[in-house]
């Protein structure tokens, strides 16, 4: 087993503004490591140039391609990027609406991303659709609908869907239960961390939700204003945290 | 079962100086020490049992040997198959989870699971991560539920809503179904009736018999003496507040 990503140092400033400092890491396949810590430390910007949605000031990110083996994403032609962003990986946004197209169908949103990567056979690709949207809990007779008329929570489900119907190898997580009932919560955590489980996924989770982090991850990273404090395995980083700010967040956690 | 006996004499578990105190940050830069200087070995097929007041630090021991929390100084070595040895105090995430896996189980007081997952495959779930198919680890999840009397009817459902001795039991059969080397308990037989304190006991002994190292902590004092053949006292190590 070797790396899937490396990260290396990875400055991303927003003119004088820090979005997020020096930040280095590694994920094998099979990993699931999440980012925490509160609203402005960085943790969307990181991820953000992770997954290559945004050009780094400083650092690098290396990649294991299928064929070519290390590359550095950044380094990349645009349409080399695209193509590795819709095959090989995925992006799962918090919102819903930022990572589907809300004019075409459920099922026309599984397919799409399908037929990005080359599928031609109709039936084949609404079969494709139907498969994804009964194993993220969508009902197959909601296809032909409109996402406009989900709710919340199926519209996230249809979300990850559409982005696991062409097997990547890395998923990218924004938040993926925010703005969720507790109740759908539990249901999309169950469901994603038996996905991950079963199709030996890597995946970056970025959450302020420390349960979340638990659940997902079996690595953990906490940052405060850009810069990473402290990292580790996820029980141990929450059970024993070591840094006086994961100190904090820990124990302000209310306990229902 | 066929489970290869270990060597009987293998010394299993070995910890050398451990240390451990607290520091809080944020409440006045308070420094709690726990345990300093412990020193024990375990071999395969002995069951020790840790005895201490409360606050002596026996879960704070448990946890460290799990890897739940860091070591302040000393070391925690493990055995592995190959009979090389691991300091767990030392070890990376990748590594400790390599071993939780494989070689190291643990048996804590409180059930912790995702809503909605339901009770068999949590208890199976730990066989399936060590390598075993879905069927085998599906069947002695049956095997270990049905020995500590939790009705069938219960199995598809999650464990989330059920008694507290039922969780117990729950927890007891997913640190069991998978036939660790080395096994931390942590109460065991806490809220537990009579009947199936007894199981529990049985398994105990089962699992020392194939030659598993057991390190736990028993405020049962029957229960200890029934399964125990080793006995510390945490409070030797007892740091100097």
């Amino acid at each position: 087993m070797s790396e899937l990503l490396r990260v290396e140092n990875l400055t991303k400033s927003y003119g004088r503004q820090r979005g997020c400092t020096d930040v280095s890491f590694e994920l094998w396949p099979g990993e699931v490591l999440a980012i925490v810590g509160e609203s402005g430390s960085g943790k969307t910007t990181l991820l953000n140039c992770c997954a290559g949605r945004l050009a780094p000031t400083g650092g690098s990110v290396v990649y294991e391609t299928r064929h070519k083996g290390l590359i550095d994403i950044h380094g990349m032609s645009e349409p080399e990027r695209r193509f590795l962003m819709r095959t090989d990986w995925a992006f799962v946004h918090q919102n819903p609406r930022d990572g589907l197209r809300m004019n075409v169908s459920a099922g026309a949103n599984v397919g799409e991303r399908l037929m990005a990567v080359g599928a031609r056979n109709y039936g084949n690709i609404r079969n494709a659709a139907l498969d994804w949207l009964s194993r993220t809990e969508v009902d197959p007779d909601r296809i032909d609908d409109l996402p406009t008329t989900f709710s919340g929570g199926m519209q996230q489900r249809l979300q990850i869907a559409r982005n696991l119907v062409s097997g990547p190898r890395l998923v990218f997580m924004d938040e993926p239960t925010g703005g969720l009932d507790v109740s759908v919560q539990a249901r999309l955590l169950d469901m994603l961390r038996d996905l991950v489980d079963r199709l030996g996924l890597s995946a970056v989770v970025v959450t302020h939700d420390l349960a979340v982090a638990r659940m997902l991850s079996t690595r953990l990273m906490v940052m405060q204003q850009g810069r990473v404090v402290e990292t580790g395995l996820t029980d141990r980083v929450l059970d024993d945290p070591q840094h006086a700010y994961t100190q904090l967040l820990v124990s302000s956690v209310l306990q229902p | 079962m066929n489970e290869p006996r270990l060597d009987a004499d293998g010394e299993m578990l070995c910890l050398n100086g451990v240390t451990k105190t607290f520091n809080l940050h944020n409440q006045g830069e308070r420094t709690i020490p726990v345990v300093t200087g412990v020193n024990l070995k375990l071999n395969a097929g002995e069951c020790m049992a840790l005895m201490g007041s409360s606050g002596s630090g026996k879960s704070t021991l448990i946890r460290m040997i799990y890897g739940n929390y860091g070591c302040a100084a000393g070391e925690i070595l493990i055995r592995e198959e190959d009979g090389s040895w691991t300091d767990l105090a030392q070890a990376d995430p990748r590594e400790v989870i390599r071993l939780r896996r494989h070689r190291l189980g643990y048996v804590s007081q409180f059930l912790r699971v995702i809503p909605r997952v339901a009770t068999i495959d949590v208890v199976s779930e730990p066989m399936r991560l060590a390598g075993a198919s879905d069927s085998e680890s599906r069947n002695r999840a049956a095997e270990l539920l049905t020995r500590l009397n939790l009705p069938e009817a219960l199995w598809d459902l999650s464990p989330t809503t059920f008694s507290g001795g039922e969780q117990q039991r729950v927890n007891i059969a997913r640190g069991f179904v998978h036939p660790y080397p080395a096994l931390l308990l942590d109460e065991p037989t806490a809220s537990l009736d009579k009947v199936n304190r007894q199981v529990v006991l049985d398994l105990i002994l089962e699992a020392r018999d194939r030659g598993a190292a057991i390190l736990g902590i028993f405020h049962d004092h029957e229960a200890r003496e029934a399964v125990c053949n080793r006995f510390l006292d945490v409070e030797e190590f007892k740091a100097a507040a």
